[in-house]
C-alpha cells in the first residue's frame, strides 16, 4: 500500500464515521437539551395539555395529539390513493403515459413544503371551509358526537386542513414505493394467474398484493415518517393554538414541528427551550421507530427477491 | 337436468361478479391517478397564477420592504438563499461522495459499511426541523448570535444523505469486470476509484447533487433557527441571513398585502427554481442510461 492509497482509505472510512456520529451528535444534543425539562415534568410531559411560558409549565399532550391525528388521518386519505395510482401505473396505463405519469408524481414530490403551505393556507383552506365544513356543519347540527366534530368557525383551518395537504404530499412517496414494488412480483407468478383466468384486479389482490406485502407496508411506513416530521406544510394551516378542548376536526390545533417553528426562536434559553427541545427529541423518536421498521421491511423484501433470482 | 342448469346460472353471477368487481377497481384506480394529478395542476396553477400577480420589476433588485410600503422585493433573501445553498452543496458534496465511496469499496462486509447504511437511510427521511435544533444546539447556542454559517451547516446536514444513497447507488451499478480489468494493469485503490468507478458513476453523482439542491432550495424549518432572517441586504456569512423560504414564511403569515403578495412573488420563483433542477437532473439521468 503506497501513501495516497492509505490517505485515500483513511478519507473514505472518516466520511464513513462522520455520517455514523451525525447521528449520535443529533440524539446527544437532543438529550440534552433536553435533560432540563425532563428532569422537571418527567413522563407527566406527555399526559399533560398545559403550556404556559409565563409561570413554566409545560406538557406535550396538545402538539403530540396533532401531530399524531394529522399524520393518521393523512394516511388514511393517502394510502388507498397510492394503491390505485400504484395499480394504474403497473398494470393499466399504455405504455406511452406510463413515463410522463410516473413523472408527474415523482413533481407532486419534489414540490417544496412551503409551497404545499401557502397553497393550503391560501387556496384549499377557504375551498375547504366553504365547500365541506359549512355543509356538515348544517348537516350534523344536533346530531351529539358529529355535531362538536365540525364546530368552529369556518377559516379553513386545523387538524383536517393539515392532514389533507399532508396526504397530498405523501401521496408521490408511497405511490412510487408501490409501484417499485409491485414490479419485482415475478412475471411467471402473475402470469399463472392470469393462465388460470383470473382477472387484473384478481391477480393484484390474490398474487401480487401477498408478494409484497412488507415492501408496501414498508412504504406506508416511509410515508408515515415524512409526515410526522412534515413542518411548514402543517405550521401555515394547523392555527399553532394550543387547545384540546375541542376534538372538532376544524378547530385550531398545534403539532410538534409548528409549535418549534413558531416559538423556538423566540424562546428564551430555559425551561421554555428546553419543553421545546423535549418535544423535537419525542418526535425524533418516534420517527426514528417508525423508519427503522420501514427500513426493515423494504430490506427483507429485497433480500427475499435475492435468495429467489 | 334441472341440476345441471341452476349450476350453470350460479356460475353466470359468479363471472358477472367478478367482471364487476375488476371493472370497479379498475376505474377507483383511474380515479386515483386522476385525483394525484389534478392535485399538481391545481397547486402548480395557483402558484403560477398568484405568483405572476405578485411579481415586478423590483423583485430581484431590491430588498424586502417594511410592512405596508409598496415597492420593495426580495433580493436580500434571493442572494442568501444562493450563498447558503451554494456553500451547503460545497462542503457536502465531497463528504457525501467519500461515505458513498466507503460503503460501496470499502465496506462492503464491514460493520462500519452496513450500519453506515442504516443510519444514512435514517437521515435521509428525519425531520429537518430536528437537524435545525441540533444545529441551534452547537453551533448558534455557543456563538450566541444566529449566523449564516449555521444555515450552510444545517442545509449541509440534510445534502449528506442524498448524496450519499445516490453515489451508492450508481456505483453499485458499476460492474466488477471493469474494476477487476484496473487493478489487472497495477493500479491502486485509489486510482481504480476516482479514474474508473467514480467516472463511470458521474452523471448520476451528479444529479444527486441537484436533487439535493433542488431539495434544500426549499427548505425552511432547518433554516428558522440557524439563519434566521435578515431584513437588510448582506453577503456575511457571519451574520444572520435571510433565504427565500424563511422569508416567504414571515410575509405569508402576516396581515400586510404587500408583503402576501411577495410571499407569492417567492413561491412562484422557488418552484420554477425546484421543478427546473428536477427536469434537469432527470433528463441528465435518462441520457446516462
Amino acid at each position: 500500500m503506497n501513501l495516497t492509497d492509505r490517505a485515500f482509505s483513511w478519507a473514505a472510512h472518516l466520511a464513513a464515521l462522520l455520517t455514523l456520529a451525525l447521528l449520535g451528535g443529533i440524539v446527544v444534543s437532543l438529550v440534552l437539551g433536553a435533560s432540563p425539562a425532563m428532569e422537571a415534568f418527567g413522563l407527566g410531559f406527555f399526559v399533560s395539555k398545559e403550556w404556559d411560558p409565563v409561570q413554566e409549565k409545560f406538557g406535550g399532550l396538545v402538539m403530540i395529539y396533532g401531530t399524531v391525528m394529522t399524520s393518521l388521518i393523512a394516511l388514511v386519505i393517502a394510502v388507498p390513493v397510492s394503491f390505485g395510482i400504484a395499480l394504474f401505473l403497473t398494470e393499466l396505463s399504455p405504455g406511452w403515459l406510463r413515463r410522463p405519469l410516473g413523472t408527474a408524481v415523482e413533481l407532486l414530490a419534489a414540490v417544496p413544503s412551503i409551497v404545499y403551505g401557502m397553497w393550503g393556507l391560501m387556496v384549499f383552506g377557504p375551498v375547504l371551509a366553504r365547500y365541506v365544513q359549512t355543509p356538515l356543519q348544517k348537516a350534523f347540527k344536533g346530531v351529539p358526537v358529529l355535531d362538536g366534530l365540525v364546530s368552529g368557525a369556518p377559516v379553513g383551518i386545523g387538524i383536517l386542513s393539515a392532514a389533507v395537504i399532508l396526504a397530498i404530499m405523501i401521496i408521490p412517496f408511497i405511490a412510487s414505493v408501490m409501484r417499485d414494488v409491485f414490479e419485482v412480483t415475478p412475471p411467471m407468478l402473475k402470469e399463472s394467474a392470469y393462465g388460470l383466468g383470473a382477472t387484473t384486479w384478481e391477480v393484484i389482490w390474490n398474487v401480487v398484493l401477498p408478494y409484497t406485502k412488507t415492501g408496501v407496508v414498508g412504504g406506508i411506513m416511509l410515508g408515515l415518517g415524512r409526515a410526522l416530521g412534515e413542518t411548514m406544510a402543517v405550521t401555515f394551516v394547523i392555527g399553532n393554538f394550543n387547545q384540546l378542548n375541542s376534538l372538532s376536526l376544524f378547530e385550531a390545533a398545534n403539532s410538534i414541528t409548528s409549535a418549534l417553528a413558531n416559538e423556538f426562536a423566540e424562546a428564551g434559553a430555559g425551561l421554555h427551550q428546553s419543553a421545546l427541545i423535549y418535544l423535537g427529541l419525542i418526535l425524533f423518536i418516534i420517527t426514528f421507530v417508525v423508519l427503522a421498521l420501514s427500513r426493515w421491511m423494504l430490506w427483507s423484501l429485497q433480500r427475499r427477491e435475492g435468495a429467489k433470482t | 337436468m334441472n341440476a345441471k342448469a341452476t349450476s350453470t346460472v350460479s356460475r353466470q353471477r359468479i363471472y358477472r361478479r367478478r367482471k364487476f368487481i375488476n371493472r370497479l377497481a379498475l376505474s377507483l384506480s383511474l380515479l386515483a391517478m386522476a385525483f394525484g394529478v389534478f392535485w399538481l395542476v391545481w397547486i402548480l396553477w395557483e402558484t403560477l397564477r398568484w405568483g405572476v400577480d405578485g411579481l415586478n420589476a423590483t423583485v430581484l433588485t431590491q430588498s424586502t420592504p417594511p410592512p405596508q410600503v409598496e415597492g420593495g422585493g426580495l433580493a436580500n433573501a434571493i442572494v442568501g438563499s444562493l450563498l447558503m445553498v451554494a456553500g451547503a452543496t460545497l462542503i457536502a458534496t465531497p463528504i457525501g461522495v467519500m461515505t458513498g465511496v466507503y460503503i460501496v469499496e470499502y465496506g462492503r462486509k464491514s460493520w462500519l459499511g452496513k450500519s453506515t447504511n442504516f443510519v444514512n437511510d435514517i437521515l435521509l427521511s428525519a425531520p429537518s426541523i430536528v437537524i435545525g435544533l441540533f444545529v441551534y444546539s452547537l453551533v448558534v447556542a455557543r456563538a450566541e448570535t444566529f449566523s449564516g454559517y449555521a444555515g450552510v451547516m444545517a442545509l449541509a446536514l440534510i445534502v449528506i444523505p442524498i448524496v450519499v444513497r445516490q453515489t451508492e447507488n450508481m456505483l453499485a451499478l458499476v460492474p466488477n469486470a471493469l474494476r477487476e480489468a484496473a487493478y489487472a494493469l497495477g493500479a491502486p485503490k485509489w486510482k481504480v476509484i476516482i479514474s474508473i468507478t467514480l467516472k463511470a458513476a458521474r452523471g448520476g453523482v451528479l444529479t444527486g447533487v441537484l436533487l439535493a439542491l433542488a431539495r434544500i432550495a426549499g427548505e425552511t424549518a432547518p433554516l428558522l433557527f440557524t439563519a434566521l432572517s435578515n431584513q437588510f441586504f448582506t453577503w456575511n456569512l457571519a451574520e444572520p441571513m435571510a433565504s427565500l423560504p424563511v422569508t416567504i414564511f414571515k410575509f405569508a403569515m402576516s396581515p400586510y398585502e404587500n408583503w402576501q403578495k411577495l410571499a407569492w412573488a417567492g413561491v412562484f420563483l422557488i418552484t420554477l427554481g425546484v421543478l427546473f433542477l428536477n427536469i434537469i437532473a432527470r433528463v441528465f439521468l435518462r441520457d446516462k442510461n
